[in-house]
């Protein structure tokens, strides 16, 4: 359950970061739609993994930790908020400067000088 | 006076409410009960600040959740005075704000105040985990601040600084729950505590959860390597967003001083000060890299924004000599420059709306119309920053330099800031002479400086001569409040012996 939990964590980063780097807005926002589903899971984690067990004392044997639950619930909803934010913004810069490109660059030769 | 210290959040959430439900309404309504509601934020900051000067640390638990399981607020100097510094910078941006800046979309007001809330809330709140909400309170607050007006220069700008801080906010989520899974709790104060009590095998990634905190807080405070984004944004902003931007890297540096002093300070163990060999290079670096800026840069505004990440540099390298004189000193210093950078971009916009087609760019332009009296600000203005005595920024800087004569980095300490004067000195004489003497033998057709705008930017200019000759009871504060600060127990002792009134129920 770790491995597994670990290996979908540092996917969605390693792919999140990678389309972070890229040039052109819908990608980058794609890496931080990506990024923000591994911190998000990454706090779910930090109360431990506790498969089967309950986050409301005396249901059931021993519970796990609801802190971080609320935590990623917070998380969740400024991520949201957030992208839907920077998307706005995307096709705005689009309108106003003609090109997706975070420079507001369109050719090559442009990016060079 | 129990409940005073919410205040500063409650007041501005309900002003921004009442400002959006009054969208539409005549300009002179929403500008009166903005007004308004920042005199009455300042009473209370100015309220919060003695009652923090007599030295108590009050602590305020939100819903009677007694810490270390609720989110408290807590108010010591250190925070009071933060709050009152960020309510005095709105209180003057708003003043120009109101003399017609305000006028290109109605909803400045509205976001303005909710910048004021997260600002406010960020100084005053003692949970890693609501310092985040505020954080994000306060971003995307300035982002749309930030895109007030429109236009391509700004989104350009504003795409970058948004994409920025989004991923500062993954980071610093990466690094909250690090802490949590590590210590078990978010309560700065206990986290204190169980920091301090970690063993060697769990030390390497307390390390990396706290170094990777210092890359948040050092992105929003615009340190080396990570300011890039900051002067093309602020010499885009318009000229009140820009002033209250000036307050945006104080929350970085504020989150610096409050989680390498107090959480992983001296107190720490086996983790104690291990932001500081990262600290000291990166500060000198930082105001090298701000110099370069401001002495390379072409637009007026671009330079004023340079100017910023010098005092950012100078601020760091108090924090990162560490002792409570170099703390006192960057903590007045901290006060200094957030007013003088402030009053110098509303300074800037007054000059650019004189110069027609020249803008802000340092170029032989139409001469001013009034170049008197805007030279003469501008020229106090620039000796406050450079730190030219009589004015604040000359006594900041010699604290400074007095804090540092101990250890061997007073060579360093020394060089740098005395070299960052000079070549400041030459970069705005350079703008000066520029702009207001060698101009072309015609008056811009432009209007005449509106006398509220004008005589705001003078008060604010005053406030630093203040500053300077009232020192001595600024001194006294700064010094309280880093004797305060370098005791981190009195505030750990404070919050967590807090116990939930009696009586109250939750249900």
């Amino acid at each position: 359950m770790e491995i597994l939990v670990a290996v979908v964590i540092a996917v969605l980063t390693s792919c999140g970061v990678y389309l972070l780097l890229r040039g052109r807005t819908f990608p980058i926002i794609l890496g931080l739609t990506l990024l923000t589903y591994a911190v998000n899971l990454f706090i779910f984690v930090s109360g431990r993994l506790n498969p089967g067990k309950s986050t409301i004392i005396g249901v059931g044997e021993g519970y796990t930790d609801p802190l971080p639950q609320a935590l990623v619930l917070t998380a969740i909803v400024i991520s949201f908020a957030m992208t839907a934010f920077v998307m706005v913004l995307a096709l705005r810069a689009r309108a106003e400067l003609g090109n997706d490109h975070v420079d507001g660059r369109t050719k090559v030769e442009d990016v060079k000088s | 006076m129990s409940h005073l210290i919410i205040a500063p959040v409650l007041l501005p959430l309900l002003t921004a409410i009442l400002l959006l439900l009054g969208t539409g309404r005549p300009l002179r309504v929403q500008r009166s009960i903005s007004f308004v509601s920042i005199i009455a934020q300042l009473g209370v900051a100015i309220a919060l600040l003695a009652s923090a000067a007599e030295g108590s640390i009050t602590v305020y638990a939100l819903g009677n959740w007694a810490p270390p399981f609720g989110i408290v607020l807590v108010l010591d100097r250190l925070s009071a005075l933060m709050v009152f510094v960020t309510v005095v910078l709105a209180f003057f941006s708003l003043w120009y704000a109101v003399r017609g800046n305000d006028k290109p979309a109605d909803s400045l007001h509205s976001v303005l105040h909710f910048l004021l809330m997260g600002v406010n809330g960020a100084f005053l709140t003692g949970d890693l985990f609501n310092l985040f909400v505020f954080f994000e309170v306060l971003l995307i607050s300035s982002y749309t601040l930030l895109l007030h007006g429109g236009g391509a220069a700004r989104i350009k700008s504003g795409l970058h600084y948004v994409l920025l801080n989004l991923v500062g906010s993954s980071l610093f989520l990466i690094a909250a729950a690090l802490l949590y899974g590590l210590t078990g709790t978010l309560n700065m104060a206990d986290m204190a505590e169980k920091v301090a009590q970690t063993t060697a095998d769990e030390a390497p990634l307390m390390n990396a959860a706290a170094l990777l905190l210092l890359v948040v807080f050092g992105l929003k405070a615009a340190m080396v390597p990570l300011y890039f984004w900051l002067p093309r944004a602020y010499a885009s902003a318009s000229a009140p967003v820009a002033a209250m931007f000036c307050i945006m890297t104080k929350i970085g540096i504020y989150s610096i001083i409050r989680m390498y002093t107090m959480v992983f300070g001296d107190t720490a163990g086996v983790v104690a000060n291990l932001a500081e060999p990262w600290l000291w290079p990166l500060s000198l670096i930082t105001l090298g890299f701000g110099v370069a800026g401001a002495l390379a840069a072409r637009e007026l505004r671009l330079q004023i924004a340079y100017l910023v990440v010098v005092s950012v540099g100078t601020m760091l390298a108090g924090i990162a000599l560490n002792t409570e004189q170099a703390l006192s000193a960057t903590m007045y210093y901290l006060v200094h420059s957030t007013w003088v950078c402030g009053a110098l971009f509303l300074l800037a916009d007054l000059i650019v709306r004189q110069r027609g087609a020249a803008s802000d760019r340092i170029i032989i332009g139409p001469a001013l119309r009034q170049p008197v009296k805007l030279g003469a600000l501008f020229f106090i203005a620039a000796a406050a920053v450079i730190g030219m005595p009589p004015l604040s920024g000359f006594v900041g800087k010699v604290m400074l330099m007095q804090a540092a004569t101990t250890d061997e980095r007073t060579f360093w300490l020394w060089f740098m800031l005395l070299a960052a004067g000079f070549v400041t000195i030459t970069a705005l004489s350079r703008s000066g002479s520029t702009i207001f003497w060698r101009t072309e033998n015609r008056v811009a057709k432009a209007e005449k400086a509106d006398r509220g705008a004008l005589l705001a930017v003078i008060t604010m200019l005053a406030l630093s001569l203040a500053l300077s000759f009232g020192g001595n009871a600024v001194v006294q504060y700064t010094d309280a409040l880093a004797q305060q600060l370098k005791n981190p127990s009195i505030y750990t002792e404070a919050v967590l012996s807090h116990k939930a009134i009696p009586g109250v129920h939750h249900e």
